[in-house]
């Protein structure tokens, strides 16, 4: 296959070109499908004023997305669930008035980032019907029932973690790692993947692809964990 | 009868077997953070219930003791599940369009409160204060049945069934079923109906600490089938 390598040698290089301001998806649920070494590398770096997307806003573990909190890279952040305890570098950022906090579904998240990567204009849910979340929303009946319209969320870059990646970038996670990963990968200008482990291009038979590397524009491989 | 903290009613234990009453073979099953994780132990893996977690797991089981845990196959409250035979995982963006495209027989998930029509505040506080959504809103408009599986009452002894909820909603109109460690109670068009009482709890004292009218069938205290 002639083209240039997607593979970077270094996490520094994998995260480079992310700049103050941009958008950045990154991965994981809970403690699991986190691109630590990604995350790590970014905090490094250092940017300022980035807007995030990301289910969870740390839970105290070295590499999650705490980190860029603690570094002073956000300003504002797209989020499901905000509340664990260990996320103190978050809290200390939100109470200072540093970071703007935006928190929505999970499913509207995911959906959000789907039909940013689909190409699509938006879409429909019942989801958040009734409540806060309408607020100052378009709505719409369909078949007698309310749904309210969401925008798509699209990034400049997104950071996800897999199992194993090809030299394409064909992607498998294992088990629950897999979350919001594919649906980030699809809603950024580059995408840069954290892989456990690089396999030969054919050892992912097409079949068990679980995210085509058309999706990823550059790999990482190390930074340990699945 | 007061459970092992002093308090009266179902066990925790208990509550839990109430609700896994509530399921039947070959549902698919989603369940919330919160109490709802204690449900999968009261359930005999081989009864056919497919349990499904927001992250994209779907049928799977408590795990056993001495079962090592996977760290990769989590529930909803992060602690370790296991698979069962036929498991299958999906992203999040299908893990959410099962729910949303109706293919949840029931969500069993906590609460804040319950409102005599159903309506359901389960993710915020109030006061201004960080919540968390997580799959709640998604979960409570897209599964065929809701059923809450909550105290009676909060910390500070305060009803949680209401006439109406004073916190921020989850989703209007959605709740079937409450379980509390006082009774199982349905919500029904014509009003809240007390298909179960726990042992020692009489209608007087569920009263005392229901904030919205309760209808007693003539069934109660004994367990009332779904039509």
């Amino acid at each position: 296959m002639a083209q240039t390598s997607k593979i970077v040698a270094t996490s520094a290089e994998a995260v480079a070109g992310i700049a103050d301001g941009m958008t950045v998806h990154v991965g994981g649920w809970g403690g699991i499908g986190v691109p630590e070494a990604l995350i790590v590398a970014l905090a490094q770096i250092g940017p300022k004023n980035l807007t995030i997307s990301t289910n969870n806003c740390g839970m105290g573990r070295p590499g999650d997305v705490g980190e860029l909190f603690k570094a002073g890279c956000v300003a504002k952040v797209f989020t499901t669930f905000p509340v664990h305890a260990g996320a103190t570098d978050f809290r200390q950022r939100l109470d200072a008035g540093e970071v703007e906090l935006e928190t929505i579904p999970q499913g509207t998240l995911a959906e959000r980032l789907r039909v940013a990567g689909a190409g699509l204009g938006g879409f429909f849910t019942p989801t958040g019907v009734g409540t806060p979340i309408a607020k100052d929303k378009d709505t719409r009946r369909f078949r007698g029932r309310t749904y309210i319209l969401e925008d798509p969320l699209p990034g400049d870059f997104a950071l996800i973690k897999a199992t194993q990646a090809d030299p394409f970038g064909n992607l498998r996670f294992r088990y629950a790692t897999r979350g919001f990963n594919p649906v980030m990968a699809m809603a950024a200008k580059v995408t840069v993947v954290q892989a456990q482990e690089l396999v030969p291009l054919g050892a992912i038979a097409p079949d068990d692809v679980h995210l085509a590397g058309v999706f990823v524009d550059r790999i990482y491989v190390g930074g340990g964990g699945a | 009868m007061t459970t092992e903290s002093g308090r009266a009613g179902w066990a925790k234990r208990d509550q839990a077997r109430q609700v896994a009453a509530l399921l039947e073979p070959g549902w698919v099953v989603n369940l919330g953070v919160g109490m709802p994780v204690a449900v999968p132990t009261e359930v005999n893996p081989d009864h056919g219930i497919v349990f499904h977690c927001e992250n994209g797991l779907i049928g799977y089981r408590a795990l056993a003791d001495l079962e090592a845990p996977d760290p990769d196959i989590i529930d909803a409250r992060c602690e370790p599940i296991q698979l069962n035979k036929g498991a299958a995982v999906v992203s999040h963006d299908l893990s959410f369009a099962i729910a949303r495209g109706g293919r949840l027989d029931a969500t069993v998930l906590g609460a804040f409160q319950v409102s005599a029509n159903g309506d359901l505040a389960n993710w915020s506080a109030g006061g201004g204060r960080v919540a968390g959504i997580g799959g709640a809103m998604d979960l409570a408009v897209g599964a065929k049945r809701v059923i809450v599986m909550m105290r009676h009452c909060d910390r500070a002894g305060k009803p949680k069934i209401v006439k109406r909820c004073s916190l921020p909603l989850t989703a209007v109109g959605c709740v079937d079923v409450i379980v509390t460690e006082l009774a199982v109670i349905r919500v029904r068009p014509d009003g809240l109906t007390v298909e179960k009482l726990a042992p020692g709890i009489g209608p007087d004292h569920l009263e005392g600490r229901t904030a919205a009218p309760l209808r007693f069938t003539s069934h109660s205290p004994k367990a009332v089938e779904e039509p």
